[in-house]
């Protein structure tokens, strides 16, 4: 079992929660492993359509754990074995769904902005004060708060380390609900529930063509977009989905 | 920490916190600020208070900042006022506003600058007959601050709330309860007796539930009809949750007065 991780299955949606409560679940090394691992887990089970990872009510992760970093010197960055880790996390095909109360906070906001779909409490704050410790932000925390946010935002928060409320977050398109923060991860699972209901395969390649979008230009994307619409259209659930709507009934998915 | 410049008690499930520098009309200096601050930090962490009581002592409310001690000096650097409502009062009515039960304030006297708008920040706002609010800012070349312009024109109308933020003219407490700035106006002697009345009914209700209320309340300001629905759900939600409701209801359905515990 997991050390820094609780994971339960609701049907077929696994919730992970982080556990390092003492350390605002900073992200350490194990507990980065012990994700990947989680997820790997959930890649290749059948029976989980969806994740949804979530942290404590006080905080999602407040960041990466200090006294590890701090012990490691340039050759010790080149050999970082969390990369392996996150590229994991970035791999993951299945959608993710982060429920984030309390800080989100350098890796902790990375680690949020890795999922597919982000619901914040209305007291959760996004951050990425890396730069006030003299770093700046190292899993993505420049790449994708600025395809989120915007140029001038990103700029902001990453040049100057003040993060953003969660009504900030949700104008500037960061997340894309807010609730009351006890309901933040009920609301969640609802949402990897209802996604969860739907042909595996369809999800995993609109998944991919919607990450696209945010790298490749108009023309790649689109074409990208109809091979994988076409790709679909050999699969039995595609079959399943378009007769259960013309009989008006609801779709039963095999994941063929 | 021991007050100086405040009162402050817990009985009952009722917090009251009261201004004491009544010779300086109750005008908040750094020392008072810190005392309020860390009186609603007790309220805050304790798990009895259910409603907290904010009046003041003497013949006035609150006079808002001790100009004296802000020690303005001609040809000196000017001073940066955003540093102390960043400090001390936007915390406060923050403080006010988030608490999550009733939050009473029973203005006794005259209440001015800051001091006028540190009630509309409360809940329940009961006021002396001989109480008055000045939004005295224009006077010296300020705004008002502490929300001020914020709940003014919601309480008000724009065309009362401008009148009354540019001619900083006295306000009296009856004029304020016909505008709909203050929740009622009661005589002079019967203030306090009110005012702790109604916190020890309101310390023995639903408080979970009514501070639920409150931010529903408070959001319904910022929310479009759409997004206020969607709250009144999630809230709804947690309310159906809490032991009261089921208090409530089963008291309902026994004919007996219900016990609720404000959780």
């Amino acid at each position: 079992m997991p050390h820094t991780l609780a994971v339960h299955t609701h049907q077929a949606v696994c919730l992970i929660t982080l556990q390092r409560p003492q350390a605002l679940n900073a992200l350490t090394s194990e507990l980065l492993a012990e994700l990947a691992e989680q997820l790997q887990r959930c890649a290749s089970d059948d029976s989980i359509g969806a994740v949804v990872l979530t942290g404590s009510r006080k905080a999602f992760a407040a960041g990466a754990d200090l006294n590890e970093m701090a012990g490691r010197d340039l050759v010790g960055m080149l050999n970082d074995p969390r990369q392996a880790h996150w590229q994991t996390i970035t791999q993951f095909a299945k959608p993710l769904i982060a429920a984030v109360n309390g800080y989100a906070l350098g890796a902790g906001c990375e680690l949020a902005m890795h999922a597919d779909i982000l619901i914040a409490g209305e007291d959760a704050q996004f951050g990425q004060p890396e730069i006030n410790l003299g770093i700046m932000p190292g899993a993505g925390g420049t790449q994708r708060l600025l395809r989120a946010v915007g140029k001038s935002l990103a700029m902001q928060m990453v040049l100057s380390g003040e993060p953003i409320s969660a009504r900030r977050a949700l104008e500037a398109g960061l997340v894309s609900e807010i609730t009351p923060p006890e309901l933040t991860v009920e609301r969640a699972l609802q949402i990897a529930q209802r996604i969860a209901s739907k042909a595996p395969l369809a999800l995993r390649l609109a998944k991919e063509a919607l990450l696209k979008a945010q790298d490749l230009d108009l023309a790649s994307g689109l074409r990208f977009e109809r091979h994988a619409f076409t790709l679909l259209a050999g699969t039995a659930d595609r079959n399943e989905g378009i007769r259960a709507f013309q009989e008006k009934r609801r779709a039963s998915f095999c994941g063929k | 920490m021991s007050f100086e410049h405040i009162l402050f008690s817990i009985d009952a499930g009722v917090a009251l916190l009261s201004l004491n520098r009544p010779e300086q009309l109750n005008s908040f200096n750094g020392r008072m600020h810190e005392e309020v601050q860390e009186a609603l930090r007790l309220v805050r962490r304790s798990d009895d208070v259910r409603v907290l009581l904010l009046t003041a002592e003497g013949r006035g409310f609150c006079a808002g900042q001790d100009l004296a001690d802000r020690n303005v000096v001609p040809g000196a650097e000017a001073p940066d006022l955003g540093e102390s409502i960043e400090r001390y009062y936007n915390p406060l009515v923050h403080t006010l506003r988030d608490l999550p039960i009733p939050v009473i304030c029973a203005v006794n006297g005259v209440a001015a600058g800051a001091g006028a708008n540190i009630p509309l920040a409360c809940d329940l706002v009961l006021a002396a007959r001989s109480a008055s609010f000045i939004q005295a800012f224009c006077k010296i070349g300020l705004i008002p601050d502490s929300g001020g312009t914020y709940a003014l024109p919601r309480l008000v109308g724009m065309a009362r709330a401008k009148a009354l933020a540019m001619l900083g003219e006295r306000l009296s407490a009856e004029q304020a309860e016909q505008w709909g700035l203050i929740y009622r106006c009661v005589e002079d002697a019967e203030l306090r007796d009110e005012a702790i009345k109604l916190a020890r009914h309101l310390a023995t209700q639903p408080t979970y539930g009514l501070g639920l209320i409150k931010r529903s309340l408070h959001a319904s300001l910022d929310n479009s009809f759409e997004q206020q629905l969607t709250l009144e759900r999630d809230l709804q939600r947690l309310a159906g949750r809490s032991e009261d409701y089921r208090e409530g209801v089963s008291a309902f359905m026994a004919k007996r007065t219900a016990q609720f515990k404000g959780r």
